[in-house]
């Protein structure tokens, strides 16, 4: 019988069709619905340190904070690009020695709290060698 | 656009980054002291003014530093990298391109800032100041070798505030003239002294000499520095520094060594040490050299012995690099003579995910990779652990000494400042 053409097909380049050469390794799998749902894990360093180049940890000794949450062996994050406006928590030095208060400021006096009635408030004069190190924005506490 | 180059440099880095955390030290004398305690490697401004040079042999200097009750340290280079990292960050804030030219030192690219560039640098000044607590003098100029010359300025001056500017001064040749030609970046002794001889004596008189002698004198590299005091930049940041060629790890021993045992010890130490490196830069070592170096006391000579070995395939593997290691050095070893230095040298450095593997590779390299991720990983995340390998040895008695070495403030748990 002769053979004839029966009608001609145009190319259809617009569709496409891949073939993987192996589908996908899951044998009875279905996608885990959780997929879309993925995120950072939670960073303990994102929450405490917002400047990194100027956060530094300190260790408490000593009892004249507890008022405030912070007991000796704590560990303290201090930054040093904050402001110490008053009543912030500050890492201060008194003739080169550290210590950890609340700062006041009150008729242009600057004065250091502790927070523990068993110790005074001490204000800062002309004659002491006074600098704030830093400001206290976390503490770290085991239970 | 112009171009404007600024030079931030530590003002007596160790000195500064001890003084951070022990505020006791501000207006006493404080030195630091080299590896071993041996020579003198930074001083604070007091310590200068006792005529205590730099450099020198601690030694020298033992009763100027007792009857001035100089504060003497040990170098802490944990603390010292710490402090040169956060300054370093706190600068690439002020500038989309910076070269980290020292630990103590960089190139900010300051070009299109503004005007006011000194209100701009007294702005760099102050933050790093205060988040890090170290002093910087800051030198701004139209080149990288005026700006180094403007720091210098800002260095001898009083005023601890100051930062001197030289893109926009009309005397700058009266300032140049203040620099001695060998001050100069890049001149150094040897040509400072070459060019004296010629009449050569300041900064300005560089500037002004004729290009064609100084080309005859000391090439392309004279020319250059002559140009960048006319304000010709000829020099751009190297804001990549190239790869290292080689990497290097040695130290002299705390006290003279002649047991076998323990030289082994030290130089597995430091096969360990070198192998972090390899891997912290991801490479691996074609070539190994080891070192030792026996101690000076008269009458017998100074000896120094090397080995130097290629391995069958590229490694950054620490088990293989110390193997290699103490062979050679059971090689190089002499009974009965005391050693004062030991070191390694690993050469012919490639990437890592270049190696080209031996027909014979015996290795399983993916299992050892995996071994070295996990070791560096716990190495990194828990300093004090201390965990090493066995050969490095436990007690360590030939360790160099550092009696003198204030806390890691930053960088251990153990070692953190306290507060009352």
């Amino acid at each position: 019988m002769e053979a004839r053409v029966d009608k001609v097909y145009k190319i259809d380049t617009m569709k496409k069709c891949e073939q993987p050469l192996f589908i996908a390794d899951v044998p009875a799998g279905f996608p885990s619905p959780a997929d879309d749902y993925e995120e950072e894990k939670l960073d303990l360093n994102k929450y405490l340190i917002k400047n990194q180049a100027a956060t530094y940890f300190v260790r408490v000794t000593g009892d004249s904070m507890v008022g405030a949450g912070i007991h000796s062996g704590d560990l303290l994050v201090v930054d040093r690009s904050l402001e110490p406006e008053d009543k912030k928590i500050v890492i201060a030095t008194i003739n080169g020695e550290m210590t950890v208060k609340r700062i006041r400021r009150k008729n242009k006096k600057i004065f250091l709290e502790p927070e523990n009635v068993e110790y005074s408030a001490q204000e800062i004069n002309r004659e002491m060698q006074f600098e704030v190190w830093g400001v206290v924005t976390n503490v770290i506490h085991s239970v | 656009m112009n171009q404007v180059f600024a030079l931030v440099d530590c003002n007596n880095f160790y000195v500064s980054c001890e003084r951070v955390f022990n505020r006791r030290l501000e207006e006493v004398g404080v030195v630091v002291l080299s590896n071993n305690d041996g020579c003198i490697i930074s001083r604070s401004n007091e310590a200068k003014a006792l005529g205590i040079g730099m450099g020198v042999p601690a030694f020298k200097v033992r009763s100027i530093l007792e009857n001035n009750n100089v504060e003497v340290f040990s170098s802490n280079y944990a603390l010292y990298a710490d402090m040169s990292d956060r300054v370093m960050q706190t600068l690439s804030m002020f500038t989309p391109e910076m070269e980290i030219y020292s630990i103590d030192e960089a190139f900010l690219n300051l070009a299109g800032i503004g005007d006011n560039l000194t209100d701009y640098g007294r702005q760099i000044k102050t933050t790093v100041e205060k988040w890090t607590g170290i002093p910087v003098s800051i030198g701004i100029g139209s080149t990288k070798t005026l700006a180094k010359a403007a720091n210098k300025i800002a260095k001898r001056t009083d005023d601890a505030n100051i930062v001197v500017d030289l893109t926009d001064s009309n005397d700058i040749d009266k300032v140049l003239e203040s620099i001695k030609v060998e001050d100069v970046w890049g001149v150094g002794l040897k040509r400072a002294a070459k060019l004296r001889y010629a009449g050569v004596e300041t900064a300005l008189g560089l500037k002004n000499a004729d290009t064609n002698r100084i080309k005859r004198e000391f090439g392309v590299v004279g020319v250059r520095t002559v140009y960048e005091l006319r304000g010709i930049s000829c020099y751009r940041l190297a804001q990549n520094p190239p790869t290292k060629k080689t990497i290097m790890v040695s130290r002299s021993f705390g006290r003279a060594v002649d047991d076998i045992e323990e030289l082994k010890e030290a130089v597995a130490c430091y096969a360990a040490r070198a192998g972090q490196e390899l891997r912290e830069e991801k490479t691996a070592a074609n070539f190994m050299t080891l070192f030792v170096m026996t101690t000076h006391s008269r009458p017998y000579r100074r000896i120094f012995n090397s080995d130097t070995l290629g391995f069958p395939t590229a490694t950054n593997y620490t088990p293989e690099l110390i193997n290699y290691s103490l062979n050679a050095l059971e090689r190089l070893y002499r009974s009965g003579t005391c050693y004062k230095k030991a070191g390694i040298i690993l050469s012919g450095l490639v990437p890592e995910n270049k190696i080209q593997l031996s027909l014979f590779d015996e290795f399983d390299r993916d299992k050892s990779r995996r071994l070295m991720q996990t070791v560096d990983y716990i190495k990194n995340m828990m300093p004090e652990s201390n965990l090493r390998w066995a050969a490095e040895g436990l007690s360590q008695p030939w360790q160099v000494k550092f009696s003198r070495r204030s806390h890691r403030y930053t960088t251990r748990w153990d070692e953190l400042p306290e507060v009352a």
